[in-house]
């Protein structure tokens, strides 16, 4: 049974309460729930960000947070400036090389339990900076990333959609079993490995622990008159 | 616009300076001074205090790297007891070297940009020129780029340090034989040099 369909097993086990006796009993002014639900319900519904931005990305992260589009209405309007107080991490922007110590070691200096969105191209791969000297291919080499939004840069309704999928993503996750989240599993790390400046680049330039590149596979297709066989590259996750 | 004025005039004022006119063959026709370093700091001040360039906007820096020109020329060749005219391959290499380029306006002259260079002597070891940050203080930080960027040393520069890599950082990635690190692993829309470059990664990685 590989992972997902375990998490969805024990999710079934674990509705203590069946649901349509829940919303009958609802109804006469009797909830129940448990205490998952709450748990869940109360670290989605008070995810505070880091106030930090690193770029274009970070103006947009801005606007959410104004009234106009007003990300207090989801539960995050206090932004802190110090990590030791935020849950959530927005990654806006073009994340440099040689910032990309500082943002790692920020993310270390985060309690648990703590989440990370990777905002816009930059922050996903390195975006239009990609080829470049000094931009890092995207933050997921070195910490672990839940949402991520492309866009360059993305609009706030994008911004608050992956708000709501992160949200959503905390209240299916499970208290017990192998699928629990990070801060719930003493074996699983909290802090990842901060990188260095070296002479060239940024040693190690990943973290294996957190990001594998792709193994590529060569797709040999079937043999037609005319061509030679060998050609596509496909990328295998 | 008035260049030869000034080369004349910087001539004049500062002796043993040496001037050349460099054209820009272009429809903008923007023409540029090329000075010594030696005599640059001089020549920088002339323009300012006496030419009236009070503002220096841009400074910025080039790389050439060393070529070789390929000229096809004539020479006359005693062949079997005649004179022949007989073609001959000259091919002369013209050392590479780095250069700064400052562009200067007048505000009280409404005139600019005046387009003031200075090459240093090769790209190895010999790459000081001296700092204009004295005559014209927002050159500092542009300065401290070109160093980042070239790698040429500003003399009398007040603050030379790297200004946007690392200070560990060894190489000038702006230079036009600058590798960049081979972080290729993963491209999913390779093209052009960046397929090749991720294909040699993958054939060093063995994934091929």
């Amino acid at each position: 049974m590989d992972r997902a369909a375990k998490h969805f097993e024990e999710q079934r086990i674990s509705k203590a309460v069946d649901e349509n006796l829940k919303a009958e009993l609802s109804k006469q002014g009797i909830f129940a729930t448990t205490l998952q639900e709450l748990y869940n319900w109360g670290r989605k519904s008070s995810l505070w960000p880091l106030n930090f931005g690193l770029a274009c990305c970070a103006i947009e992260m801005i606007a959410t947070t104004m009234a106009r589009y007003d990300l207090a209405r989801f539960g995050a309007e206090v932004f802190r400036p110090s990590p030791r107080q935020a849950d959530l991490m927005i990654v806006a922007g073009t994340v440099t090389k040689k910032m990309a110590p500082q943002v790692v070691r920020l993310y270390n200096q985060m309690p648990e339990p703590k989440y990370v969105i990777s905002m816009g191209a930059c922050a996903i791969s390195g975006g239009p900076f990609k080829q470049g000297y000094n931009v890092l291919k995207g933050i997921d080499r070195f910490i672990p990333v839940d949402i991520y939004i492309p866009g360059c840069p993305p609009r706030p309704e994008a911004l608050i959609d992956a708000f709501i999928a992160l949200q959503k993503k905390i209240d299916g996750q499970q208290l017990t079993g192998e699928t629990r989240p990070r801060h719930l599993n003493a074996a699983a790390p909290s802090e990842y490995t901060v990188p260095e400046f070296g002479a060239h680049d940024i040693e190690p330039t990943h973290n294996p622990g957190v990001w594998k590149p792709p193994s590529l596979v060569q797709i040999t297709p079937a043999p037609q008159a005319g061509t030679d066989g060998t050609r596509d590259i496909q990328i295998r996750n | 616009m008035e260049l030869e004025t000034f080369k004349s005039e910087i001539e004049a004022a500062v002796p043993g300076c040496r001037l050349e006119i460099i054209p820009n063959p272009s429809p903008s026709a923007q023409h540029s001074l090329l000075v010594d370093p030696e005599h640059g700091l001089a020549a920088a001040y002339y323009l300012r205090d006496t030419a009236q360039f009070n503002f220096c906007t841009n400074v910025t820096g080039i790389d050439w790297p060393p070529k070789e020109i390929t000229e096809k020329i004539k020479i006359k060749q005693i062949v079997d007891g005649v004179e022949k005219d007989v073609d001959q391959v000259r091919k002369t290499s013209v050392p590479g070297y780095l250069e700064a380029v400052y562009h200067l306006y007048s505000i009280d002259r409404k005139v600019g940009p005046l387009p003031l260079r200075m090459r240093t002597a090769d790209r190895d070891s010999r790459v000081h020129l001296p700092s204009l940050t004295p005559v014209w203080r927002s050159a500092e930080f542009q300065e401290r780029e070109i160093y980042d960027l070239y790698g040429i040393f500003f003399d009398g520069h007040p603050d030379l340090r790297r200004l946007l890599m690392w200070d560990d950082f060894a190489d000038h990635p702006m230079r036009r034989d600058y590798v960049d690190p081979d972080d290729y692993e993963y491209e999913p829309t390779a093209h052009d040099q960046v397929l090749a470059r991720a294909r040699e990664h993958a054939a060093k990685a063995g994934a091929l």
